[in-house]
């Protein structure tokens, strides 16, 4: 799995951070999302898709 | 308005399906599973006589809601803004009516304020607030007591004064305001004087806080936006009132409908009692199955658009419904049912969706995580004081709810 962010069209409300935290972060000054790992273990994968359907700017694409 | 080639105006509109009279008081309007089916995007009229089109299908909603070339500009022609309350229109009208490039700018000023570990380094102090008006309440066992007034109103109330740097002690002013802001029955004389009202409170409170800005919100915004000239006065109280107001109504009766729905549903609250764990998801599900905007959000087509193999033009309003959309079956599996765990809970649109979706939902997610949570710990006998059918349900308001919640326990 490899993950991409758009972080421009970022809109900082957090549900990345909720579903997939070991993934997802948020930068202190804005709230922006940042990627932790792009390519993250197996174990993770469901919470990344998830994250992706989830998000409403459409910021995480997911390489499979 | 101009006809659309799919649905030639002959004869007037149906008006937006509200909250029926009768029925199970949880449920939407029960024409919007017709509409899901039949017209999945339909014509409405609007109290003044102008049409917009009606969404009531998820993927149709996300798809609207997803695409900037629905306007979220009030000021747009053909925004449908007739029948919905709550803002001034053009003057200083907060960063949610507004569209990119402004919108992201504005912003993106106070986005770090509602960050997922901001809100979750606030839970004990939400917490603590929360334990507070439980104790309140106990000493009061035996006699009924109005939830919404003991405990739901002042959660939000008290969190967002806090984060706001609101004095506590003018709460009340806030919440008669802020009620007849959002009411759809009050005259149009009334919400403006309201309005007026609020804006003369919050100038005032700015402008104290340019004196000396706290360790607030206001504060930062004034510190590192207002006196470096990328904000003015008038911006920083246009703030205030839209996060004033967002966070106040919209968790207070998430809170009341809640508590509410677990007093009904025994088996459900002694499952969650038993598995604490359980309420996270139980909090998606049951904003899922509220969806407490009741008509809207609301965009302008800013260029002719397909969705859903219907033609909406450029210029034309649309009307999303929040509580259609979460219950759509084709996306949740017996969407009448209220199921704590289900598994797809979280997709729902209670936020909203988009580059406009509710930039406090963490906080707002704490708030009912914990005020749930302690409800069902501390009061485990609480029920409705009276039959159900006697609790005024808020189908007058842009924002559904109870307007009174009387319990004993
Ligand atoms: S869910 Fe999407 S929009 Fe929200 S913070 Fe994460 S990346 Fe940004």
């Amino acid at each position: 799995m490899n993950i991409t962010l758009d972080a421009d069209k970022c809109c900082a409300a957090g549900q990345c951070v909720l579903i997939a935290p070991e993934v997802f972060d948020q930068r202190d000054e804005d709230g922006i999302v940042v990627l932790l790992d792009a390519a993250p273990p197996a174990d993770q994968h469901d919470a990344v898709r998830e994250a992706a359907a989830i998000c409403p700017a459409a910021v995480i694409k997911v390489d499979e | 308005m101009t006809p659309s080639p799919a649905s030639p105006a002959t004869a007037a509109a149906p008006a937006l399906p509200v909250q029926p009279p009768q029925g199970c008081p949880f449920d939407p309007p029960a024409e919007f599973a017709r509409l899901r089916t039949e017209a999945p995007l339909s014509k409405i009229s609007l109290p003044d006589g102008t049409e917009a089109w009606l969404a009531t299908r998820y993927a149709d909603i996300r798809a609207i809601l997803g695409d900037t070339r629905f306007s979220s500009d009030t000021t747009r022609p053909g925004y449908p803004l007739s029948g919905m309350t709550g803002g001034a229109t053009t003057e200083h009208r907060g960063f949610i009516r507004m569209d990119p490039p402004e919108h992201t700018r504005l912003r993106r000023m106070v986005t770090r304020e509602f960050m997922v570990k901001r809100v979750e380094a606030m839970r004990p102090e939400i917490q603590r607030l929360t334990d507070e008006l439980c104790d309140a309440m106990e000493k009061r066992a035996g006699q009924d007591v109005d939830l919404i007034e003991a405990l739901a109103l002042p959660v939000p109330s008290l969190v967002i004064s806090l984060l706001l740097g609101v004095p506590y002690d003018d709460h009340e002013l806030f919440q008669r305001l802020t009620g007849t802001l959002l009411s759809r029955t009050v005259t149009d004389a009334e919400r403006e004087s309201a309005r007026a009202e609020l804006r003369a409170y919050l100038h005032q409170l700015v402008s104290a806080k340019e004196a000396a800005p706290g360790d607030d919100i206001l504060g930062r915004l004034i510190a590192e936006q207002q006196v470096p000239g990328e904000i003015t006065h008038d911006d920083v109280v246009a703030f205030a009132a839209l996060l004033l107001i967002a966070g106040h109504e919209t968790t207070a009766n998430m809170i009341g409908l809640s508590a509410l729905t677990l007093m009904r549903d025994r088996e459900t609250a002694d499952r969650l009692r038993a598995e604490p764990a359980l309420i996270r998801g139980a909090v998606e599900e049951l904003l899922r199955f509220h969806s407490i905007i009741r008509n809207g959000p609301r965009r302008a087509a800013t260029e002719d658009i397909e969705i859903g193999g219907q033609l909406i033009r450029a210029g034309e309003g649309v009307v999303v419904a929040v509580p259609s959309a979460n219950r759509d079956p084709e996306v949740f599996a017996d969407p009448d049912a209220l199921d704590v765990c289900r598994p797809n809970a979280q997709h729902h649109v209670a936020f909203g969706y988009g580059i406009h979706q509710c930039l406090g939902q963490a906080l707002a997610r704490v708030e009912l995580q914990v005020v749930i949570g302690t409800l069902l710990r501390r009061f485990p006998e609480m029920r409705p004081a009276v039959p159900v059918d006697e609790i005024p349900f808020r189908s007058d308001m842009a924002i559904y709810g109870c307007h009174t919640l009387p319990v004993t326990w």
